[in-house]
């Protein structure tokens, strides 16, 4: 469903991404993991349009997307929310998800049903009429959920939803991504909580550096040694290797 | 929109209309007549810069835009003013358009977007005040034909009731657009673009929708002070003194409200006019009390006159167990 | 067509007024630099100046180049005010807000003066007030080429201050990283109004300078700042060397217009350039950084 072919992002020097290749098929939570800086949120800006690629082509459902405009991507069904939480605060929490509601159901009506809906979905149903800038951490992470899953995407793209949050609060959004991918919405999550990743994804993408470094089920990649070295330094992975012998 | 949007509204246009069968003097007539014109000007001013966010320093140049291409349609090709009126509008809306494709498209924002409108009304001012085609610094003078198809009335009041009127449908105009798709995409804009866009809002054309609007129904003050005033020049067309007061109308009274801009136009232009008897013949003293009332709003109500307002009724009724509004959601 | 020793002569003349707006743009290019904010009171704070300066000159005798330096201080005292108990604490930290109360401030400013002084326009004249300079065939007004002078000593004291004393390294470093600043220790109120002070002191030099050549009325600020904005945004906002190129360049640009066009034109070629150049490139052409 998505095919991110080759893709690069140069900020003047500095290679943020360099020729990335992934892809999905519809269904199922795919994870993209990797050390600070790898340039993770600079790939999923591209994909969802707010960052235009310097080479590379991307394409969803079979056409090629890599020139559009965000709203244009929305429409099509990819949705993301934002690492630093974006709430339109001077709006109440049913009416931030109205927004996103309204690309689909032209009528207030249905998109405050809507909104309504997904607000009770993602845990939210108590605090509809709460301005939005009023909520807990925990709160507007929940509310990007809400507002991205409003669109009704196909395609929901998860940028460290789970980060900031505490253990228990971890423990209560996982069913409700777990509910979201039942549904047929396909996700590709950055994550920092490898404990989440490795309940939650089928599939991960490693990228270090700007690059693809490796891809496979999560106990794999972990165990993979450029993973591990991209993570811990150069080494690691036969330390780690001895330590492990030896406690052995 | 529900009876519970047309009501108030209603009720307001009902009462305001009764005056003119008080009030008979034509001062305090004329006194009506020109702040309902700020009021609808400032309307203009607040779809754009209330709903959407984006501070235009230059709406003279729809307001001076409205004005010259009444006169000079009705002046150099014969025009009837109410076909004036209409062309007016489509050409405030025009404008508005250029202007903010120009803008938008270069992403202007904030302080830069208020900067270049300031920039684009010195220009059709100075435009206005070389040309001779606008009359040049002489200006333009609309004959005086009273008839109804002229758009002059021998009565005042009758003036009044039209701007009055029109008043009161934008005042619809406004309660639809918050009401709407287009309004929740407008105020997502204004709160956060990237957020909006991630939304799947097409930010660009939201944005230009406003303009046009904005600039549209701002021609529409400005086409009517021409035909009631009956003289324009550039620089009160085009004047930064318009720009001024249709910005500072609706964020004294309540930016980004239905009733702000009306309620803000007659706060300030009574101030104004208090000030005028106490202070007798100093020149600019309205405009002090206009200057300083904006600086205080900024600091201490920043939701202008309706924001404080609210603020005290719900102090009254006791913040703390402020329970879920059923209808809180549907706007101020 | 004209000689080109006439369109030299304009030129030359335009280059020489384009340094006293070089001087009102350094000011407000200064505190855009630092607090990021677009003063819009820059105007109405000129023309208190300008009348400063012309009271020193009626009540006081006093020469306008002489009333330059009690005023520097006295400007900068007014702006260092301002900032700290007014567009500050009124603002809120907010854009949108400070433009706001600038704009009410130059509101009150501009008519306090309109209600004091009338709308009168009020001039005042020297022995040097029509002085020319003759350079070859060309004849330069005496006092705006010591305008010119003047505008490049203090552009070259202002860099002075913010880069070799303590006092420009705390605003530079305040201009950089507000929060840092702040955590090392700077007290950044202060030095938002320091900043503003200074833009404010500009505005007293730029106002002896402009009153031998030029006249002062209540209004004569709005002339100036749409000119000092088209300034700022082409050097560059915040940029102390654009500020002095780019109000050469305007200078010289209005003259010609003028030249070309006429009076009533003239003024139009800024506000397309101002148009232009923040639709193109609001970084300005002699700011370097994207």
């Amino acid at each position: 469903m998505l095919a991110v072919d080759g893709v690069s992002k140069r900020f003047g020097g500095l290679m943020a991404v360099d020729s990335a290749t992934l892809s999905l098929h519809p269904g199922g939570i795919v994870g993209l993991i990797g050390p600070n800086g790898a340039g993770k949120t600079t790939l999923f800006s591209m994909i969802s349009g707010f960052v235009a690629p310097t080479d590379g082509r991307i394409r969803f459902e079979g056409t090629d997307i890599t020139a559009e405009e965000p709203h244009r991507r929305a429409e099509r069904g990819i949705g993301r929310t934002f690492q630093i939480v974006q709430p339109f605060a001077g709006l109440t929490v049913c009416e931030n998800i109205a927004v996103g509601a309204y690309l689909r159901h032209a009528k207030r009506a249905d998109a405050t049903a809507k909104a309504r809906d997904v607000a009770r979905r993602v845990g939210l149903g108590a605090e509809l009429d709460r301005p939005a800038g009023r909520l807990t951490v925990a709160g507007r992470k929940r509310l990007e959920l809400a507002r991205a899953l409003a669109t009704e995407p196909k395609l929901l793209l998860l940028d460290e939803v789970l980060a900031g949050l505490n253990p228990s609060e971890i423990r209560d959004i996982i069913p409700v991504i777990r509910g979201i991918r039942d549904e047929g919405v396909t996700i590709l999550m950055i994550e920092h909580v490898m404990q989440a990743v490795m309940n939650l994804c089928e599939r991960v993408y490693v990228l270090a550096q700007g690059r693809m470094i490796a891809e496979g089920p999560p106990a794999v990649v972990c165990a993979d040694t450029r993973v591990i070295e991209a993570y811990l330094g150069h080494g690691a992975a036969d330390r780690l290797k001895a330590e492990g012998a030896a406690h052995g | 929109m529900t009876a519970r949007d047309l009501i108030p509204i209603a009720v307001l246009t009902l009462l305001a209309a009764l005056l003119p069968l008080v009030v008979t003097s034509s001062p305090v007539l004329n006194f009506l007549v020109f702040m309902l014109i700020v009021a609808l000007g400032a309307q203009g001013w607040n779809i754009l810069g209330g709903f959407g966010g984006q501070f235009s320093f230059g709406h003279a140049a729809f307001f001076g835009t409205g004005a010259y291409v009444t006169a000079i349609l009705q002046l150099r090709y014969g025009v009837n003013a109410w076909a004036g009126l209409v062309l007016a509008v489509a050409a405030g809306a025009a404008v508005g358009w250029v202007i903010g494709f120009l803008s938008f498209r270069s992403g202007l924002r904030g302080s830069y977007f208020a900067l270049v409108t300031l920039a684009f009304a010195e220009v059709f001012r100075i435009l206005a005040n070389a040309a001779s085609f606008t009359g040049g610094a002489a200006g333009l003078l609309i004959k005086l034909d009273v008839h109804p198809a002229n758009l002059q009335f021998a009565d005042r009041a009758v003036f009044y009731w039209l701007v009055l009127a029109l008043v009161a449908a934008v005042l619809l105009l406004t309660r639809w657009i918050q009401r709407s798709r287009f309004g929740a995409q407008l105020v997502a804009v204004r709160e956060n673009e990237d957020a909006a866009k991630a939304l799947g809002v097409n930010s660009l054309t939201v944005k230009l929708r406003a303009i046009a609007l904005s600039g549209g129904v701002t021609a529409l003050s400005g086409c009517l002070y021409a035909q009631y005033f009956l003289y324009i020049d550039a620089n009160i067309a085009y004047g930064s003194w318009i720009s001024v007061e249709l910005l500072l109308a609706p964020i004294i009274g309540g930016v980004g409200t239905v009733f702000g801009p009306v309620v803000g136009a007659l706060t300030l232009h009574g101030l104004g006019e208090v000030a005028k008897q106490f202070a007798g013949r100093i020149p600019g003293i309205d405009l002090i009390v206009f200057g300083g009332v904006l600086v205080l709003a900024v600091a201490f109500a920043r939701g202008g006159i309706l924001g404080l307002l609210e603020r005290l009724r719900d102090r009254g009724r006791g913040m703390v167990t402020r329970g879920p509004k059923e209808v809180s959601h549907a706007g101020r | 067509m004209y000689s080109p020793q006439i369109i030299l002569e304009a030129a030359l003349n335009g280059l020489m007024t384009g340094a006293v707006y070089a001087l009102i743009a350094l000011g407000l290019t200064l505190i855009y630099g630092v607090l990021h904010i677009i003063n819009f009171a820059h105007g109405a704070l000129l023309t208190c100046a300008m009348f400063a300066v012309w009271i020193a000159w009626a009540w006081l005798g006093m020469d306008p180049y002489l009333a330059i330096l009690p005023l520097v201080p006295l400007m900068f005292v007014l702006g260092y005010g301002l900032q700290r108990f007014v567009i500050g604490p009124a603002s809120h930290g907010d854009d949108g807000n400070i433009l706001l109360v600038t704009l009410g401030l130059s509101i009150v400013l501009e008519n306090l003066l309109l209600a004091v002084f009338q709308s009168d326009t009020r001039t005042l004249d020297t022995d040097y007030s029509f002085q020319v300079v003759a350079l070859g065939p060309l004849l330069l007004s005496y006092p705006r080429l010591i305008g010119l002078g003047v505008a490049v000593v203090v552009t070259g004291l202002l860099w002075l201050v913010l880069n070799r004393t303590d006092t420009g390294k705390a605003i530079r470093a305040v201009a950089k990283e507000k929060l840092g600043a702040n955590l090392v220790g700077i007290d950044v109120p202060h030095v938002y109004a320091v900043t503003f002070g200074l833009g404010c002191a500009c505005l007293a030099v730029a106002a002896g300078l402009l009153m031998p050549t030029f006249y002062v009325n209540p209004r004569i600020g709005g002339a100036f700042v749409l000119v000092a904005f088209t300034v700022v945004v082409l050097g560059g906002m915040g940029s102390l060397p654009g500020a002095l190129l780019g109000g050469l360049f305007i200078g010289v640009v209005e003259s010609l217009c003028g030249l070309f066009l006429g009076d009533s034109l003239g003024q139009i070629g800024i506000f397309l350039i101002f148009i232009a150049v923040l639709l193109v490139r609001p970084t300005g052409l002699f700011g370097a950084k994207a």
